[in-house]
């Protein structure tokens, strides 16, 4: 087939990647929910599986820990990139916050997670390194820190990694909304910095950054591995209760699984709809509080603090990596010890070989779910730039959509139907499954530098009589080659921090550095941790920093394509 | 739907070639070699996860096997995941070829016929087991075990203690009650389902019942609650004095490591006799850890290996099973330095160059002489386990 006729097939292709595989898992969550599993001998329609879900005595506390965790790690980092770039973008503090924390967007979610843990744990680094000289403490308080009845911890590992996230897209939503203009003339009116950004900019910005706010809000409500290593216990919250019931030995338990999967999604639907109220209630208060003309009071110390848990946030990150690396050179390493007692290979060399053979895994997943999502992203975009198609807001809309639908609702129901189909194990089916969280993130972050290419050097190269082909491989994609690269690597990166997904549809065969890493988690072993954790964190970070450095040694010569 | 059902009844593979005998050891290793075993074992133990990947090297140079070990959270979703594909119909080539079984999952994959059998004593190092003076090998959980499971370890619940923060050993379950009350927050066990954290449950019950006897046959409706009321008003007056006030479980017993190590807890509980002296060889725990088991005895059983009826690879599944027993494997095992577990095998019954390999084995300084062991409790039934599990969670797993 020539590229010509393959083009336009291309956008169907992403929409059926895209929505293929979690139509097909919501339905596979539908109709167990309601009492029909034939592969266990049931039949339905029955309500018995909800019954039995409203039965467990855990389930309202299980509930609120979702909905709370999620609202309330969503509110949190919001606010904070918010203040952050309202009392400061543009100055020399915000470019350093800046630098800090896009490599931390690269961090897995539960590499992050780990190094929390080991943290803020009682008898973690920090109490270590203050005790017992400023505590008092000769041996670890007695205290419910990690796995607390609240979810704080597993709230607070969420907002470290939302935090950076949040950032980046306010930082692409900042160019397309004139904010330096809007501050200035703010600013000669009379208004505080952060009084007068949040009265001009922020609802240009918030109208744009919305999507992935709702990302923030479904993700945070359902996810799974922060909340098996930082989030209590008795009980769980409801996703990891959904992923416990998928486990049992008794067949029958995965009605009820299924029926938690769509009270999930219930629940992540009412929290958006309640978020979509929230914002037009603050929308009203807001226009209440332009109109008055406050010039704003306090605003320093808002930027202050801001400032202050933007880099408490970064700090944690960097900080959890650093106690990680030390554990997993650690010889005995007792509490209150700041350092262990000696400084040994043996962590590495025990745990090197098998921790290689999971990165040959992981690697070869993400290598080809990235080009795959790739592939498709340049197909699409390309196809939109030759046949002038314009991208409505529905259009992205549908990119978000796999990420709105909480995971926990279609990934069960996509394993019970690959099991009804036979195939449901093997790296295939994995590759498909990342595949779904991996390409609206490859497209998001290469749409804009792809359609902010110059059209006129494609006229020129057109009328010295270059086929559209030929103008895209030798003119569009390598004056591209750094946001290619950069799309690329955050590609891999999703894929190597997807844990859900490779559980549940591996069947359990499929062993990257992530589910490696969490089924360790239930060990304790602090020192393997340490060394699958950081070997997770790199498998992430070395392909960005080769998508810095790449194009940098590709373009030494050619000064204007160094930045492009 | 329908085509669907039709196109996936045409792929699905022609059924599948006679079961191997496993008493034709010549035609096991001829079909073995270049076979690949999926082992689905516990993966939080990176002690336990060496000790697999070196018997994979060795099947592998021996027999020419893959072993490949997919590394569970827990033992149910292997069980789960055989049944999953025997209601789907797929009767051959299914994804397990080899599970570490505990005997609560044992006992349901038996009754379901899910497991390929009898084999066991039909493999070459049977010859060499205990199993005439171990009835743990002959019962798993009261369960007969008739060949469907092959045993490798040895085990039995061992209290471990940090003497520098806790000099004096319990003596019974009512002496540990008045320690914890006197040392609150340094005392945990396992959450159940944990498989340890329930042998905890079913050690306190033994333990405080004047005749735990009632514990062998199967629980009933009329004796269940009469049986576990003593055991749920010792741990009412217990929790609130464990780590963390009960609020908190250590996930396994290999998590309770790290805490004993930094004095979080002075006192935790373990499944493996060598287990501490192994932590200690790997900078896990200080060399003051010690362990003690209690006046009446502790509970006692064995490890299994067994094989799903749907495996397409049962011969390499044998060929492990059979390695698993073999003196090499077994004093490997025993060695603190690697495992610590104790030997299913019997050492009359050993060569004199192979029964070297154990007697001059270092069992480590926090590992107990097979005497001091005491008495081995028996396990009891499963539907005991089943249903104390179920509503300790509903009692202290919901509770906060």
């Amino acid at each position: 087939m020539s590229r010509r006729r393959l083009l336009p097939l291309l956008p169907a292709l992403t929409m059926l990647a895209l929505l293929g595989p979690v139509v097909a898992g919501l339905w596979g969550t539908m109709l167990p929910a309601f009492g029909h599993l034939p592969a266990a001998g049931l039949t339905g329609p029955s309500l018995d599986p909800f019954r039995n879900l409203f039965g467990w005595a855990g389930l309202p506390r299980a509930v609120m820990l979702s909905v709370g965790t999620g609202v309330l790690a969503t509110v949190i980092s919001l606010s904070i990139v918010m203040l952050v770039t309202a009392g400061w973008s543009g100055t020399r503090a915000f470019g350093v916050l800046e630098r800090l924390l896009s490599p931390l967007l690269a961090v897995p979610h539960a590499a992050a997670a780990f190094g929390l843990a080991f943290l803020i744990a009682p008898s973690g680094w920090l109490a270590r390194l203050a005790s017992p000289e400023l505590t008092g403490w000769d041996r670890p308080p007695d205290l419910l820190i990690v796995q607390d009845s609240w979810g704080l911890a597993m709230t607070a590992g969420l907002i470290v990694k939302e935090v950076p996230f949040l950032l980046l897209i306010t930082l692409a939503a900042l160019g397309q909304s004139d904010a330096q203009r809007s501050l200035h003339v703010a600013q000669a009116l009379g208004y505080g910095r952060v009084t007068g950004w949040l009265k001009t900019v922020f609802p240009r910005v918030y109208a744009q950054i919305r999507p992935p706010v709702y990302v923030v809000l479904a993700y945070a409500m359902s996810v799974v591995d922060v909340a098996v290593i930082l989030g209590p216990n008795t009980p769980p919250s409801l996703s990891v209760q959904i992923v416990k019931l998928m486990a049992h030995p008794d067949l029958s338990m995965r009605l009820e699984a299924a029926a938690g999967a769509v009270l999930q999604l219930l629940l992540v639907i009412g929290a958006l709809l309640v978020w979509r109220l929230g914002e037009a209630v603050v929308a009203a208060f807001g226009r209440r509080w332009i109109a008055s003309g406050a010039r704003g009071k306090g605003d320093r110390a808002l930027a202050v603090l801001a400032l202050t848990a933007g880099g408490v946030s970064a700090a944690a990150v960097f900080l959890g990596l650093v106690v990680m690396a030390i554990w997993s050179v650690a010889g005995f390493w007792s509490f209150p010890d700041a350092l262990p007692d000696r400084i040994t290979l043996a962590n590495w060399s025990r745990f090197g070989p098998g921790t290689l053979e999971a990165l040959g895994e992981t690697a070869l997943i993400a290598v080809v779910v990235a080009l795959v999502a790739l592939v498709l992203t340049i197909g699409c975009l390309e196809a939109e730039y030759r046949h002038g198609i314009r991208v409505s807001q529905r259009a992205v809309w549908v990119l978000y959509l796999p990420l709105l639908i909480p995971q926990t609702a279609f990934l069960p129901g996509l394993q019970t139907l690959m099991l009804t189909l036979g195939a449901d194990m093997g790296r295939g089916p994995v590759m498909l499954a990342h595949l779904v969280f991996v390409l609206p993130y490859v497209f998001l972050s290469l749409a804009d530098p792809f359609r902010a290419w110059d059209r006129r050097i494609g006229t020129i190269a057109a009328a010295l009589r270059a086929s559209p082909d030929r103008i895209l491989w030798r003119l569009r994609l390598p004056m591209l080659l750094r946001p290619v690269l950069t799309a690329f690597a955050v590609g891999l990166a999703v894929s190597v921090g997807q844990y859900l997904a490779t559980l549940l549809i591996g069947g359990g065969r499929v062993a990257t550095l992530t589910t490696e890493a969490v089924a360790l988690a239930s060990g304790g072993d602090r020192r393997a941790i340490g060394v699958y954790g950081l070997m997770q964190t790199g498998a992430a970070l070395v392909p960005f920093a080769l998508a810095l450095l790449i194009p940098a040694l590709v373009w030494r010569n050619r000064k204007g394509l160094r930045h492009g | 739907m329908k085509q669907l059902a039709v196109l996936a009844a045409l792929l699905a593979p022609l059924p599948a070639m006679a079961d191997i005998d496993p008493a034709d050891w010549g035609a096991v290793t001829t079909e073995a070699a270049g076979q690949t075993v999926y082992w689905n074992a516990w993966g939080g133990s990176t002690t336990t996860n060496d000790f697999i990947a070196w018997v994979g090297s060795r099947v592998a140079q021996d027999y020419g096997v893959t072993l490949t070990h997919v590394k569970l959270t827990d033992t149910a979703d292997a069980v789960t995941r055989v049944l999953s594909e025997k209601q789907a119909g797929q009767d051959a080539g299914g994804a397990i070829d080899l599970i570490w079984i505990n005997g609560a999952n044992f006992a349901a994959m038996k009754e379901a016929d899910l497991l390929f059998g009898p084999y066991a004593e039909q493999l070459p190092n049977w010859a060499l087991v205990d199993h005439e003076n171990k009835p743990a090998l002959q019962t798993d959980f009261t369960v007969p075990v008739e060949g469907y499971e092959s045993p490798w370890a040895m085990a039995q619940v061992v209290f471990v203690h940090d003497t520098a923060r806790m000099q004096e050993s319990v003596g019974s379950m009512e002496a540990l009650l008045d320690w914890a009350q006197a040392n609150p927050g340094r005392f945990s066990y396992p959450q159940p389902p944990d498989f340890l954290g329930t042998t905890f449950l079913k050690q306190v019950l033994i333990d405080i019942l004047p005749d735990p006897a009632v514990l062998a046959a199967p629980a009933t409706d009329e004796n269940y609650d009469a049986v576990t009321a003593p055991l749920w008003a010792y741990l009412d007056a217990l929790t609130p004095h464990l780590w963390r006030e009960g609020r908190a479980y250590p996930a396994t017993g290999t998590a309770m490591f790290p805490l004993l190590a930094d004095g979080e807890l002075d006192l935790s509980v373990s499944l493996s006799p060598g287990a501490a002296s192994t932590a200690i060889a790997n900078n896990e725990l200080p060399d003051t850890v010690r362990t003690f088991v209690l006046d009446k005895g502790t509970i006692g059983n064995a490890s299994f290996v067994a094989i799903p009826y749907n495996s397409g690879a049962k011969a390499g599944a044998m060929v492990v099973a059979n390695f698993l027993m073999s003196p090499e494997a077994q004093a490997r095992a025993q060695d603190p330095a690697i495992l610590g577990y104790g030997t299913v095998l019997a050492m009359d019954k050993l060569s004199d160059a192979d029964r070297a390999l154990f007697e001059t084995l270092d069992l480590g300084i926090a590992t107990l002489t097979p005497a001091e062991l005491g008495i081995v409790q028996d396990e009891p039934h499963p539907t005991w386990m089943t249903r104390i599990s179920d509503d300790w969670v509903a009692r202290y797993g919901v509770a906060q």
